[in-house]
C-alpha cells in the first residue's frame, strides 16, 4: 500500500507502476508540481524537448521502435495545443501514446485564465479517449485506465488533463491491479468459422496475395513471426503498406515490395489481378486503393483487423475477421497445418510466373547521373553502406524522400521503420529519430529527410545535442517541396506556386551552431565517403545531400485511377513485359 | 521531361479522388446507444457525427440507470447502408459506449416523441384548434383567453401532421423532444 499522497506524486507513482522509464516533455506553470516530483526521483528519465510537437513525435518514435507506450508531459494551454498535431498523427497511425497535460485549477476553468485552453474539448477528436481529472481521488485510477485504453484494442493516443489544484491535493493511491479497466476489453480472438472460410479459400486460390499493414507490427513481434510462417507455409506473394514494412523481410523470397500510390508495379498489379486478397492489419487507405470502384475487381476479400470500424469502411469484405493479428494468424496456421492443407500449386506457380513478368518492368529504374546526386542513388548507397548494421532504425519526414526511402531501403525486421503514414506530418522525422535513439542508445538511427520537412521541427537538434544522441539527419536537399512540385508539374500546368525552398540555411553551419557535425555532399563520386564519415562520427550529424532538383517519384498511381493505370518513370523497361491485363499508362 | 500520357495542366486528377463512391440510396435508422454517464460523453457522440460527416435527424439523451451511471442516447440518422454500418462501428469503438442497437433492423420497435405547441387565436380558429387537438389526443396543458399550449405524444409523423394542421390556426411556437425508442416484445 502506498497510501495517501499528492496528485503530483501520484502521477509519478502511477507512471512507475506502469513500467515507464522515459518521458518526453516541457515544463510550464500548470505542471510545476509534477516537475517537482520528477526532480525528487531517479526512476523516470525526463527528456526535455524544444517544442511540445517534438515531444509527441519523439514519444511516437519511442513507442514504434519498442512496442511500449510513449509518454508525454506538457503544460496547459499552448503546451497542450502544440501537442495536437502529434496526437492526430498517433491516432491516424495507431500509436500508443499517453499525454499528461497540466490544466488551470478546477475553480478557474472556464474563466479564460492565463494559459487556459479547453484541452479535452480540443483533443477529443484527435485522441482515442481523454479525461479531465476533477478529483485527486480519481487521478491514479484514470492514469491506469489511460494506459489500458492506449495499449488495448487498436492502439492510439490518450490524454489526461490534470488541473493544478488536483496535483496539489492529497488522496489515496490506487495501484494498477485495482484500477477499473474491465469495461474496455476489445476482442482479440477471431471467429473460428470465419477463419475456417479463409483456410478453405487459401486452398483453392489461383492468384492469392497477402496485403499487410501496420496492424501486424502493432500486434507485436509474434504477429510478424506468424506472418512469416504463414507466407512460408503457403508460398503466396506478400505486399505491404508503408506502415507495415519490415513485418515480412524485404529479403524474403515472396516479397513483392510496397504497394500503393508510389508502390511497386508488381505489387499493385498483383493487387489488381488477384482472386484472393488477404488483408491483415491494413485499412484500405485511399493512397493504397486508388479508385475504389475499380479496386481489385475480381477478388474475394478477407480482412483481418482488430477494429470493427475498419471492416467494410472503404471496400466490401467477403470474409471479415475481427481480432488481433497474432491471435488470428495463430489460429489460421493451426488449422492450415492440422488439416495438412495444400495450396492450388499449379495455379499459384502460374501466378508467380505472371508476377515475374511484371517484375521485369523494373519500375524503380531511374536515369543515373555522374554530375548530380540522384535521390534514388543516395538512398541506394545509404542502404548498401548500412544494411549490415545489426540495429538500424530509419525515420522519415514526409514527401518524395519518404516514398523513395520506402522503395529503396530494405527492412528485415518490424519496428525498424518510423514514418508518418496516415497524417503525413512534415516535421515528424527528426523528433521521432530522437525518441528511437533514446530507446536504443547503441543503435544506428537515421532520419531520411527533405530539407523543407526537416526545417519544420529543426529546433529538436538542440535536444539531440543535449542528450548526446548520435542521430543522423540525412537530408535529401532539392531546394524544393518536392512532392508538391511533382503534383504541380503533372497536374497544375507546371505552375510552381510556392514550392521552392528559398533562403535555405547553410546546413553545415547550422549543425555547427547547434554543436553537431555538418557534412555537405554535392558530387556522386564523393557520396560513399561522405556517408561513411556520417556513420563513423560519434554524435549527431546533419548531412546535406544536395540532390537533383527536378526528379519525380515513380511509379505513381494518379489519384482516382485504379492500380493498373500506373505512371512509370521513363527508364522502366515496358517493352515486352506488360501482360494482357496491364493496360498501363506509360 | 518525362513521357507521361497524362495531360499536363488538367485537373482531371486531383490529390484525391473527387468522385463519391457511396452514391447509393439513403435509409433512415434509429439507433439506441447505451453509454457511461460521464462528462463529455454526448460531445464525443455528436463530435463523431459532425467530424465524419454523418447526419443527425433527431437526438435524445437522459440517464436511464442511475446506479450504473448509464445513459441512453437515441439517434435518428440517415445514410446509405454502408454509412449506417460505419456509424454503428464508429459508435461501438468509443470507449464509454457499452452497446449500440439498430432498432430499425433489430425487429419492430416503438418510437415516440413528445411535443408542445403554442397556438393563439380567437373565435372559429380557436374552436377548430381545440377540436383537432381532441382528434389527435393532444392535451391542453395551458390556456388563456387567446392561447392554448397542447401537449401531444406520438410518432414523429403524427406530430408533423398535427403541426401542419395547427399552422393556419395560429401556431406560434413549438418544442419537440426528439425520438425515444424501444424494441417491442419481452427482449
Amino acid at each position: 500500500m502506498k497510501g495517501q499522497m499528492s496528485g503530483a506524486r501520484m502521477v509519478v507513482e502511477a507512471l512507475k507502476d506502469q513500467g515507464v522509464d522515459t518521458i518526453f516533455g516541457y515544463p510550464g506553470g500548470a505542471v510545476l508540481p509534477i516537475y517537482d516530483e520528477l526532480f525528487l526521483q531517479n526512476d523516470i528519465r525526463h527528456i526535455l524537448v524544444r517544442h511540445e510537437q517534438g515531444a509527441v513525435h519523439a514519444a511516437e518514435g519511442y513507442a514504434r521502435s519498442t512496442g511500449k507506450p510513449g509518454v508525454v508531459l506538457v503544460t496547459s494551454g499552448p503546451g497542450a495545443t502544440n501537442a495536437v498535431t502529434g496526437l492526430t498523427d498517433a491516432l491516424m497511425d495507431s500509436i500508443p501514446i499517453v499525454v499528461l497535460s497540466g490544466q488551470v485549477p478546477t475553480f478557474m476553468i472556464g474563466n479564460d485564465a492565463f494559459q487556459e485552453a479547453d484541452t479535452v474539448g480540443i483533443t477529443r477528436p484527435c485522441t482515442k479517449h481523454n479525461w479531465l481529472v476533477k478529483d485527486t481521488a480519481d487521478l491514479s485510477n484514470i492514469i491506469h485506465q489511460a494506459f489500458h485504453v492506449a495499449t488495448h484494442g487498436r492502439p492510439g493516443p490518450v490524454l489526461v488533463d490534470i488541473p493544478k489544484d488536483v496535483q496539489f491535493a492529497s488522496a489515496e493511491y490506487t495501484p494498477p491491479e485495482r484500477a477499473r479497466t474491465s469495461h474496455y476489453q476489445p476482442r482479440v480472438k477471431g471467429d473460428i468459422e470465419q477463419i475456417r472460410k479463409l483456410v478453405a479459400l487459401m486452398e483453392t486460390a489461383e492468384r492469392p496475395v497477402f496485403y499487410t499493414g501496420g496492424g501486424v507490427i502493432n500486434s507485436g513481434p509474434a504477429a510478424s513471426q506468424l506472418l512469416r510462417e504463414l507466407v512460408d507455409a503457403t508460398g503466396f506473394p506478400i505486399t505491404s503498406t508503408l506502415m507495415g514494412l519490415g513485418a515480412y523481410p524485404a529479403s524474403g523470397k515472396n516479397w513483392l515490395g510496397m504497394l500503393g500510390m508510389h508502390g511497386l508495379y508488381e505489387a499493385n498489379l498483383a493487387m489488381h489481378d488477384c482472386d484472393l486478397l488477404i488483408a491483415i492489419g491494413a485499412r484500405f487507405d485511399d493512397r493504397i486503393t486508388g479508385r475504389v470502384q475499380d479496386f481489385s475487381p475480381g477478388s474475394t476479400r478477407v480482412h483481418i483487423d482488430i477494429d470493427p470500424s475498419s471492416i467494410n469502411k472503404v471496400v466490401r469484405t467477403d470474409v471479415p475477421i475481427v481480432g488481433d493479428v497474432a491471435h488470428v494468424l495463430e489460429d489460421v496456421l493451426k488449422l492450415w497445418k492440422a488439416g495438412g492443407r495444400k495450396t492450388n500449386r499449379e495455379a499459384v506457380q502460374r501466378w508467380w510466373a505472371q508476377i515475374e513478368e511484371w517484375r521485369k518492368v523494373d519500375c524503380l529504374a531511374y536515369t543515373p547521373s555522374e554530375k548530380t546526386i540522384k535521390p534514388q542513388y543516395a538512398l541506394q548507397r545509404l542502404q548498401e553502406l548500412t544494411k549490415d548494421h545489426p540495429r538500424r532504425y530509419i525515420t522519415t519526414e514526409v514527401g518524395q524522400h519518404q516514398m523513395w526511402a520506402a522503395q529503396f531501403l530494405r527492412f528485415e525486421e518490424p519496428n525498424r521503420w518510423m514514418t508518418s503514414g496516415g497524417l503525413g506530418t512534415m516535421g515528424y522525422g527528426l523528433p521521432a529519430s530522437i525518441g528511437v535513439q533514446i530507446a536504443h542508445p547503441d543503435a544506428l538511427v537515421i532520419n531520411v529527410a527533405g530539407e523543407a520537412s526537416w526545417l519544420m521541427n529543426m529546433q529538436e537538434m538542440g535536444t539531440a545535442v543535449q542528450y548526446r544522441l548520435p542521430v543522423k539527419q540525412f537530408i535529401l536537399n532539392n531546394e524544393r517541396l518536392g512532392m508538391v512540385r511533382q503534383w504541380q508539374e503533372l497536374l497544375h500546368g507546371e505552375r510552381y506556386s510556392q514550392s521552392w525552398s528559398e533562403a535555405l540555411p547553410d546546413f553545415v553551419k547550422l549543425a555547427e551552431a547547434f554543436g553537431a557535425k555538418g557534412i555537405i555532399c554535392t558530387d556522386p563520386a564523393d557520396l560513399d565517403d561522405a556517408i561513411r564519415e556520417m556513420l563513423e562520427y560519434d554524435g549527431p550529424v546533419i548531412f546535406d545531400c544536395v540532390v537533383e532538383k527536378h526528379e519525380n517519384c515513380f511509379p505513381m498511381i494518379p489519384s482516382g485511377e485504379p492500380h493498373n493505370k500506373m505512371i512509370l518513370g521513363e527508364n522502366a523497361s515496358t517493352k515486352d513485359a506488360i501482360g494482357s491485363s496491364g493496360a498501363v499508362l506509360v | 521531361m518525362s513521357p507521361l500520357k497524362i495531360e499536363k495542366g488538367t485537373s482531371r486528377h486531383s490529390a484525391y479522388d473527387l468522385r463519391d463512391p457511396h452514391a447509393a440510396p439513403e435509409e433512415t435508422h434509429t439507433l439506441a446507444v447505451v453509454v457511461d454517464n460521464e462528462a463529455g460523453v454526448l460531445a464525443r457522440v455528436i463530435g463523431l457525427f459532425s467530424g465524419r460527416g454523418y447526419n443527425i435527424e433527431s437526438l435524445t439523451v437522459a440517464e436511464t440507470d442511475h446506479e450504473g451511471h448509464l445513459s441512453r442516447i437515441t439517434i435518428v440518422t440517415k445514410g446509405t447502408p454502408a454509412v449506417i454500418e460505419q456509424i454503428k462501428a464508429q459508435l461501438g469503438r468509443l470507449v464509454p459506449v457499452h452497446d449500440v442497437h439498430d432498432l430499425t433492423v433489430e425487429g419492430p420497435a416503438v418510437e415516440r416523441e413528445l411535443a408542445l405547441f403554442k397556438v393563439t387565436g380567437e373565435g372559429e380558429k380557436r374552436i377548430e384548434a381545440l377540436r383537432l387537438a381532441e382528434i389527435f389526443r393532444a392535451n391542453v396543458v395551458d390556456s388563456t383567453l387567446k392561447s392554448f399550449i397542447f401537449e401531444i405524444t406520438g410518432t414523429p409523423q403524427k406530430i408533423d401532421a398535427f403541426a401542419e394542421l395547427m399552422r393556419p390556426l395560429g401556431l406560434v411556437e413549438m418544442a419537440r423532444t426528439g425520438v425515444a425508442a424501444l424494441s417491442r416484445g419481452a427482449r
